[in-house]
């Protein structure tokens, strides 16, 4: 790794304080963005994919949620130990965050252009006038048409994929060097889900921020991802290049997950689907985690975690059999 | 858990208030006029201004206000459930009788009972007719929401395919499916019942005088509250203890029963 | 907008029939001959029928019908026979008092009803919030006559501060006014203000865990801000609607609470119509508040839309 991390999440550990006790979400998790890059973080829902992206924003729900361990260095300085006041100033216009629902996640009794300015004025010395005009500025640039005329539209008045533009043009209103983009495109329709990749892609290439996007789709990994990160039961399984991982996965869950998507490698023959479910959190297998759904376990697999290892240079595996190749 | 046992103290006074206050809550004794509440068993709560005894009086006032609450609640488990019923099961009658219901919901409760009180005169029926015909309609809503959801479920389409009659699907497969929601109705009714009771017998709208009521001992010791404020203040939190316990039988009686009624409780 | 106010009166209109037939029918309830019970006991044969001769008791059902419409569409809501004058006199001559009171009751339930549901709510599971809900609930089960009458022991028989009799008029004297309508408004708004407390607890604490409020953090936004405007916005959406009903529970509420404090208002008005078995007053008083109670529902409705872009922009389509 060249270049200096732009974060730097070191074992985070993240629980839910629940009524049977704490459960942890997020298991010594590490992993490291450089400027400019697009990290994807994937996983099945449940795997802790998303609060390890709150836990960075400082966004947990406080309680239940909280981290119990760990470093997460952003520019060098630990977000953890941050005050609360100075975490708050980073919201926003340091590291921006877009959200999986757009119809939910506007505020439906404002106008979208007051949500957009009022994040400016927020985080700048700057007046009402010149914050509109960025405002519309910003529409423009996520591609809305007419903006002089959307920016006093109410939320509903938008549809689906128009609404997470705004909030994507929210996000990016104060050119943050980091964008967490959290399922974005899960909730909209496929046409739509493409738009949306296509103008992250280009507003990345064009503002030269770094994103971390959390997907559950192995396709959005494939088209929009530099590097991908894969979490399995709030632990990485496997982390390297994205042409790497799904030329060679070694993880058997990686090649598991990568079977289980359509049209990502020509030939295989048919959808294979990973036998049995996610372990519930309170109940958890002691050793790796995904032995007891693994098709290549052996008794090793149980008896403690297993090691990651570094496969090839900045390619990473947990598996006690990564070096044998993950071609089941 | 609390409201059971608030709820039940004063059942147990009312059931029991021979035993409980032995005197004659109506015998004067003009020698013992004012007497202040004391560490006494028969002067805890004083004496009036015609020197009755305080506490039969909000012992036996306890029966009048828990009957008058009982029956209205009564009527509105028959009236409210049966207009509910028909108006959530026959859709042609739902239009009218909820317009109805609309228009008889539109005149704030109180006034509505104050005035058909005066109009029917008053005594202790008047204030359960008056106080029925309040709430009915409020029931009658709750229970047919309830029966627009029950009678599109699988059971009674099966019913229904077997050939069972209107009467008979009503009585055996939808109300048994609606119970939860009307029977936390019914114990917040019985609370609004015991409240507005007193209310109208505040105004002299409720029992006649002869008969010991909380309203009234309140509009009576209204005269003497600069003397006797204990007159006032005594059936006042009897008023207050029911109420509140029923109120807290019902948000109870809620949580367990209807969990999705539940007001957040985080 | 202005179709959606046009479309909310025309609503009301079908309502406002059923609830003037059912003020007219009050009078019908009258067990046996209403002119003997209007009369009383000692009132001679030529009287009573002098009575039924006035209230039109001698015409037929139908007649009675009519004419009681005809008049209520010219303004008439007949002639007290207690006070031998029109109804509609002595309600307007009286409303002032009883609105001024309805007024500062309704200022009291909605500062504090919305100030202690969201500390609660914005404090859930402490002890603020404890205290919060349990004294929502005692206030939810008062007797406020009884409230009234308590506060009266306490501070004006023990403690001295606060006047009980020989009111004053807000016109005449705004702090006088202050000192005697003090204790009537907060008997009046104690039992709405644990009502609307309880309703914007749990109401704000279903919006705080809104998405959007998630967002509002996400930009960086002071957590007072995102409170304060974001949450707030929503919150009152829902308890608009709830203020439409407390209105119309403190102003009824105000028949009692000014026959307790000796307050001529339109309370005491009717308190003494029900005494005196005034029934043209008791009916016409009835009717009069339930239509003014029904105008102002109608404005909490426009009031609502005004807050909710959603309700304001597809009505105006």
């Amino acid at each position: 790794m060249a270049a200096q991390p732009l974060l730097s999440v070191r074992n985070l550990r993240t629980v839910f304080g629940t009524m049977q006790g704490d459960v942890t979400a997020v298991d010594d998790v590490s992993f490291d963005v450089v400027p400019g890059e697009v990290l994807g973080i994937v996983g099945e829902s449940g795997s802790g994919k998303s609060v390890t992206a709150l836990s960075i924003m400082g966004l947990l729900p406080q309680p239940p949620g909280r981290v119990a361990g760990g470093e997460i260095l952003f520019e060098g300085r630990d977000l953890l130990k941050l005050p609360k006041s100075e975490m708050r100033r980073m919201r926003g216009s340091a590291i921006g965050m877009i959200f999986q629902e757009p119809m939910t996640s506007l505020n439906p009794v404002f106008t979208i252009g007051d949500q957009i300015t009022e994040t400016i004025r927020v985080h700048e010395r700057i007046g009402a006038a010149a914050a509109r005009v960025r405002g519309i500025e910003m529409l423009e640039k996520v591609g809305i048409p007419s903006p002089q005329r959307r920016i006093d539209d109410f939320p509903h008045q938008l549809s689906g994929g128009m609404r997470q533009r705004v909030m994507i043009a929210m996000a990016l209103s104060c050119s943050p060097k980091l964008l967490l983009a959290d399922e974005p495109t899960t909730a909209l329709d496929v046409t739509i889900q493409a738009q949306i990749l296509d103008l992250l892609r280009d507003l990345q290439r064009e503002m030269g921020m770094a994103i971390v996007i959390i997907t559950h789709n192995m396709g959005v990994i494939a088209e929009f991802a530099d590097r991908v990160a894969v979490m399995y039961a709030g632990r990485i399984a496997e982390e390297g290049p994205v042409g790497r991982i799904f030329d060679a996965p070694t993880h058997p869950y990686t090649a598991g997950l990568l079977s289980s998507t359509p049209d990502l490698i020509g030939e295989v023959p048919r959808l294979r689907t990973i036998p049995g479910t996610l372990p519930s959190l309170y109940e958890l297998p002691p050793g790796c985690r995904f032995a007891p759904r693994c098709g290549r376990r052996v008794e090793a697999c149980e008896a403690g975690r297993p090691a990651t290892q570094e496969i090839a240079p900045g390619h990473f595996a947990a598996c006690i059999r990564a070096r044998e190749g993950a071609s089941a | 858990m609390i409201g059971l046992v608030m709820f039940s103290f004063v059942v147990a006074l009312a059931v029991f208030a021979w035993w409980i206050a032995p005197n004659d809550p109506n015998r004067t004794a003009i020698r013992m006029r004012f007497r202040p509440p004391q560490l006494d068993r028969v002067l805890l709560l004083g004496t009036d201004n015609l020197g009755r005894n305080m506490l039969s009086r909000i012992v036996h006032g306890a029966q009048l206000s828990l009957l008058i609450g009982l029956g209205v609640v009564l009527l509105n488990s028959v009236f409210g459930v049966l207009l509910g019923a028909v108006a959530g099961y026959f859709r042609k009658l739902d239009g009218p009788m909820m317009r109805l219901a609309d228009a008889l919901m539109a005149f704030p409760s109180i006034l509505l009972a104050i005035g058909i009180a005066a109009a029917l005169g008053p005594s202790a029926w008047t204030a359960v007719i008056a106080l029925s015909v309040v709430y009915i309609p409020r029931t009658a809503r709750i229970v047919r929401a309830s029966v627009l959801v029950v009678r599109e479920m699988e059971f009674v389409q099966a019913a229904r395919a077997s050939g069972a009659g209107h009467w008979r699907i009503i009585s055996r497969h939808i109300m048994p499916n609606c119970m939860a929601p009307l029977i936390v109705q019914l114990s917040f009714i019985f609370a609004y019942a015991v409240l507005s009771e007193a209310v109208l017998s505040f105004l002299g709208l409720g029992a006649p005088p002869s008969i010991p009521s909380w309203g009234t001992m309140i509009s009576e010791g209204r005269t003497y509250i600069r003397e006797a404020s204990w007159l006032t203040i005594v059936p006042g939190c009897a008023i207050a203890l029911t109420v509140l316990g029923l109120n807290l039988m019902g948000d109870g009686l809620r949580d367990v029963l209807d969990p999705r009624l539940k007001i957040e409780q985080g | 907008m202005g179709s959606y106010i046009v479309r909310r009166l025309l609503q009301s209109i079908p309502i406002l029939l059923i609830v003037s037939l059912i003020s007219f029918g009050i009078m019908k309830l009258v067990p046996g001959d209403p002119a003997i019970v209007i009369g009383g006991p000692n009132a001679t044969a030529a009287e009573i029928e002098n009575i039924r001769k006035n209230l039109g008791l001698d015409r037929p059902f139908h007649v009675q019908l009519g004419v009681f419409y005809w008049n209520l569409f010219q303004g008439d809501l007949g002639r007290s026979l207690l006070l031998g004058k029109p109804v509609l006199e002595a309600v307007i001559e009286r409303a002032p008092i009883t609105i001024s009171l309805s007024i500062y009751a309704m200022v009291l339930t909605i500062a504090f009803g919305i100030a202690i549901g969201v500390l609660a709510a914005l404090r859930q599971n402490t002890w603020i919030d404890q205290v919060a809900t349990t004294f929502a609930l005692i206030g939810v089960s008062l007797p406020n006559f009884w409230l009234g009458l308590v506060m009266i022991v306490l501070f004006s028989v023990h403690l001295g501060w606060l006047p009980t009799n020989s009111y004053v008029d807000f016109s005449d004297d705004p702090v006088r006014w202050l000192r005697h309508a003090t204790m009537p408004s907060v008997a009046l708004a104690m039992l709405q203000i644990g009502l609307l407390a309880r309703i914007t607890r749990s109401t704000m604490l279903e919006t705080l865990r809104q998405d959007y409020i998630r967002t509002a953090r996400a930009k960086g936004l002071p957590e007072w801000r995102v409170v304060a405007k974001h949450a707030m916005a929503n919150v009152m959406i829902p308890v608009i609607t709830v203020i439409g009903i407390i209105l119309s529970v403190l102003i009824s509420g105000s028949v009692v609470i000014e026959s307790v404090f000796s307050i001529p208002g339109i309370g005491s008005l009717l308190g003494n119509a029900i005494l005196r078995r005034d029934y043209t007053m008791i009916q016409g008083g009835l009717l009069f508040v339930a239509a003014v109670l029904m105008l102002l529902n109608i404005l909490v409705d426009i009031l609502y839309a005004w807050f909710d872009p959603r309700v304001r922009y597809d009505a105006g389509k």
